[in-house]
Formats: C-alpha cells, sequence, structure tokens
C-alpha cells in the first residue's frame, strides 16, 4: 500500500479541473539529484491557470524529472513544488495526470476501456466508466474507435485515446511528456492541430514537453527553453499567435518564424 | 498444418526403420539377444500398437490414476508458483530469501528423495503430488515473477496519476501483463509433471502407468513398456496443447504487452 491508500469505495474526492486556482503550478528553486547525477539545479516555472507552457531542452536535461516532482511522483531535494496550492506529493498527484512519450495503451482493454481507467481506479463500474467516457470520443470523432483494441488502431489513433484517458482522469493539470515523438511527420502535425483544437474546447493547465521547437510554439502560451543537465531556464518565450486554427499558416508567418529562431538560438545559447 | 510434414515424415521414417531391424531381428541381432527371447524383449512398433489395443484397458486405468495425479500436483505448482511470484515482487525481504531457495529447490535430485518422500507420505496420492509441484513450481514462479516485472516504470507512474492504488496497478496492470510469463511457465511445468508423476511412482505405488513400467519391466514384458511410454508420452503432448490452446483463448496479448 502506498501513502495514499484512501478508500476508493465510495464517491472518491475529485478535485474538479473547474475550481478556481486549482490548476495553479509554481515550481520554486527546486533541486533534484539521483545519486552524484544533478538533474534539476534550482530551477523556477510558473504556469497560470489554464495556461498551456511548453518546456523545451536538449535530450536528457531533466525535463522528464521535472514533469514527476511536479506531478508528486518524485520529492524534490530542495525547493518547493505546488499545484493548486497543495504542496505534498500525495495532493499533487490528485491533481495532476501524467501522459507518457509511448501511449502505454493496454493491450488487453478496448480504447474506451483505455481511456476510462481513472473512473475504474476511483472504483466507478465499468458500465459507468464506459458511459461516462463516451461523450468524449463522440465529441472527439473515436466513437467508432470505442471498441477497437489498441494494436487495431494507427499510431494518430492511439495518441487520441491516450490523451482522452488523460483527459478523462479529470485533473486541473496534465502533464504531457513528449507526446508525439513517435509519430511520423505528417501524424504529428495533424496531432498537434487535433491537441489544439481539444485544449481549446477543455481548457487545462499544461506542461507539454518535447524537442520540437515549433510544436512547442504553436501549442503554447508560453515556452520555457531549458539548459542541459542539471536543468535551468535559459529562455521564456511567448508565442505571436498560439494554437491557431490553421497550423500551417501559422508556423509558415515570419513572426513565428523569427520566433522559433530565437528558441533555437536559446537552446544553443544554453547548452554552452 | 504443413509446418508439421516435415518432423512428421521423419517420424514415420524412424518407426519404419524401427519395424524393419525388429521383423528381421538385426536389432536383437546387434543387441546381442537371444533369438528365442527377442520377439518379447524387443517388440517392433506393431508389437507395440498391438499391445496399445490388447491391454486398452488397463492402460487406460493406469493413465487415469496418472492423469489425476499429474493434474492435482500441477494445480498444487500453478498456486504455489503464483503465490511466490506475488510475494517475491510485493517484498524485497521475501526476495532476497526466497529467490535462492527456489533455485536451489531445482538442484534437488528429485529421484534421490521422491523414495523418502514416499517412506514419510504413503503409497498413496501424497509423494506423487509432492514430486509434481516440486519439479513444476519452478517455471511457473520465475516466469510469473519476470511478468510482474515486465510492466514499463511509466505505466505504473502513469496509473498513479490516473489515481490507481496499489491493489489497482496490481489488478489492471501487473496481472494482465504477467498472464501471458505465467502461461510460458505453465506450458514448460505441464510437460515435465509427467515425468514427476513416474518419478513419484516409482518410488512406491500400486497404480499408475509409471507403476505399470517398473512391473512389467521386471516381467521383461517390452512392448507393455513401450506403450505406457507411448500413453505418456501423448498425455504430455495434450496437456501441453490444452494449456497453449488456453494461453491463446485468454491471454492473446503476448509478452510484449506493456515493455
Amino acid at each position: 500500500m502506498t501513502a495514499d491508500s484512501r478508500a476508493p469505495a465510495s464517491e472518491p474526492e475529485l478535485i474538479s479541473e473547474d475550481a478556481p486556482g486549482a490548476g495553479v503550478v509554481a515550481v520554486r528553486g527546486v533541486h533534484r539529484s539521483f545519486g552524484e547525477l544533478r538533474v534539476l539545479d534550482g530551477l523556477d516555472l510558473e504556469a497560470a491557470e489554464h495556461e498551456v507552457v511548453g518546456l523545451v531542452g536538449p535530450s536528457g536535461c531533466g525535463k522528464s524529472t521535472l514533469l514527476e516532482t511536479v506531478a508528486g511522483l518524485i520529492e524534490p531535494d530542495a525547493g518547493a513544488v505546488s499545484v493548486g496550492g497543495e504542496r505534498d506529493a500525495a495532493g499533487r498527484l490528485r491533481r495532476c495526470a501524467y501522459m507518457p512519450q509511448r501511449d502505454l495503451l493496454f493491450p488487453w482493454l478496448t480504447a474506451i476501456d483505455n481511456a476510462a481507467l481513472a473512473l475504474r481506479n476511483r472504483g466507478q463500474s465499468r458500465k459507468r466508466a464506459r458511459a461516462a467516457a463516451m461523450p468524449l470520443f463522440e465529441r472527439f470523432g473515436l466513437a467508432q474507435f470505442a471498441e477497437a483494441r489498441p494494436r487495431e488502431l494507427s499510431g494518430g489513433m492511439r495518441q487520441r485515446v491516450a490523451f482522452l484517458r488523460t483527459l478523462l482522469a479529470g485533473k486541473p493539470v496534465l502533464l504531457l511528456d513528449e507526446p508525439f515523438a513517435a509519430l511520423d511527420a505528417i501524424t504529428r502535425a495533424e496531432m498537434q492541430g487535433w491537441l489544439a483544437s481539444a485544449l481549446g474546447e477543455t481548457p487545462r493547465t499544461t506542461l507539454l514537453v518535447t524537442h520540437d521547437v515549433e510544436e512547442a510554439l504553436y501549442l503554447c502560451d508560453r515556452v520555457a527553453v531549458l539548459s542541459p543537465r542539471p536543468a535551468r531556464i535559459v529562455a521564456q518565450l511567448t508565442p505571436p499567435a498560439p494554437r491557431a486554427a490553421d497550423r500551417t499558416a501559422t508556423v509558415t508567418d515570419p513572426a513565428f518564424a523569427a520566433m522559433r529562431e530565437r528558441a533555437l538560438e536559446a537552446l544553443r545559447e544554453g547548452a554552452r | 498444418m504443413r509446418r508439421a510434414i516435415g518432423p512428421a515424415l521423419v517420424a514415420l521414417a524412424l518407426i519404419a526403420l524401427w519395424e524393419v531391424l525388429t521383423r528381421t531381428g538385426a536389432l536383437g541381432a546387434i543387441l546381442g539377444i537371444d533369438e528365442q527371447t527377442r520377439d518379447v524383449l524387443v517388440p517392433g512398433p506393431t508389437d507395440v500398437l498391438t499391445t496399445l489395443w490388447d491391454d486398452r484397458g488397463l492402460l487406460a486405468e493406469n493413465a487415469w490414476v496418472t492423469l489425476v495425479e499429474v493434474a492435482a500436483g500441477f494445480a498444487v505448482a500453478l498456486a504455489c508458483g503464483v503465490a511466490f511470484a506475488l510475494a517475491m515482487h510485493f517484498s524485497g525481504l521475501v526476495r532476497r530469501v526466497l529467490y535462492p531457495l527456489v533455485v536451489a529447490s531445482q538442484t534437488i535430485p528429485i529421484i534421490a528423495i521422491a523414495p523418502i518422500l514416499v517412506i514419510w507420505l504413503g503409497y498413496g496420492i501424497g509423494p506423487k503430488l509432492a514430486v509434481i509441484a516440486l519439479i513444476c513450481f519452478f517455471p511457473v514462479t520465475v516466469n510469473t515473477y519476470d511478468g510482474l516485472r515486465s510492466v514499463d516504470p511509466d505505466a505504473i507512474r502513469m496509473m498513479r496519476t490516473l489515481d490507481a492504488g496499489r491493489l489497482a496497478i496490481l489488478r489492471r496492470v501487473e496481472l494482465p501483463a504477467a498472464l501471458p510469463f505465467f502461461f510460458s511457465g505453465a506450458r514448460i511445468a505441464v510437460a515435465v509433471a509427467v515425468i514427476g508423476a513416474v518419478f513419484g511412482e516409482w518410488s512406491g505405488a500400486n497404480e499408475g502407468l509409471g507403476h505399470l513400467m517398473l512391473v512389467e519391466q521386471g516381467q521383461l514384458q517390452a512392448a507393455r513398456v513401450f506403450a505406457a511410454v507411448v500413453v505418456l508420452s501423448a498425455m504430455a503432448i495434450a496437456l501441453f496443447g490444452l494449456v497453449w490452446a488456453l494461453e491463446r483463448r485468454i491471454a492473446w496479448w503476448g509478452k510484449e504487452g506493456l515493455r
């Protein structure tokens, strides 16, 4: 049993994603080492309610560790992390939903049963959980795939189901760890457009880890550029027009291109 | 089906060769067996087939006894194997204490301790059950344990943010992921379970195919010994096939499930 052993038998306590301030993330002076390896070294990061913050940095710079720390999956050695005012790990865990890089859909469950996992974990019956998930499947055009097995779905479809699984956790904060890294370029562009509209319809505070500068600038309200390990923030950029409906028009806009150059420059500077 | 043709042809050729060698008396001559006793001591495949038919009542009776022993021993092994795997998975202390003992149990020469088990547990099903379980629980334990540990740590992290407690993680992730591993262990176990039953019966029994072999050996009834071997093999192959069929039905997602 973990420390978090509240009986989930009846209606569990659920932090509504709509509760005011529930999605405010504050990371202040966080240090974290694994043995001799210093991964986070006095990192500061804020995310306002419903803000989508991109975290861009070189591979292995500690982005995933940062997400795990915010989620309450690991504790910082020093510094403070709060999510919706909650500072302890269990409280943060209740407010965050994590979407890993690989979709990690369970092959033994159908798409909708995968998406409804959080509801099942909170003790809902399979029937109720599926009924609660179905409207979201319909809204995002996945209704016909609800009963498909993950292996019958394309990479993009699997990622959509994985995102719905994260959304259905009903948490105020979404932590997306390179969600589209494993997809081909065309599918990735398509998925970015899809995620943009999904976040438009169901706004959540979102930390999006990616190594794709363009993806970050297109999807996020703000992009933090991280240095190589130990990670610190070397630049914060505000994209000109985040999550615009027309992705192609956005990324080919001169202002966007200039911003991309600044971000790449910051990455190079940070690596020095 | 097509893949089975090669092995079947080779097997048929070997059986035909065996038949020719016994019919001509060549095998008996090579083995230096007296011409008068050759027919009894060096039976050919047709003699074995005839015996299988003529003694079908005797063989079936004893096969049933052995099958019950195998089923019971196998069931005990499955239960113990899963219990050990879960205990090792949940407790580092149990793992450190138990794992070496589980491995050590496989170094015990079963043939040597089977007679002692008979002294302790008597002539009934007890010692057979113990021998079969002792042989079979090892592949079940090791495979199931590996399966429980095969889950991608990212899946556990994700489940925790999806409000899964330890039991939900076990039930919804680790157990389904371990199921195909459990079945691989069970397939190996069921194939050797039959051998375990024979060891158990050889150490002291009144019935069963292993017992029948010993008796017929004593009476120099080689064809009956062979017939008993054929029935035992068929039983092992059928049980293996049964477990495999179950595996493909129940744990069809395979070992790559969540890695």
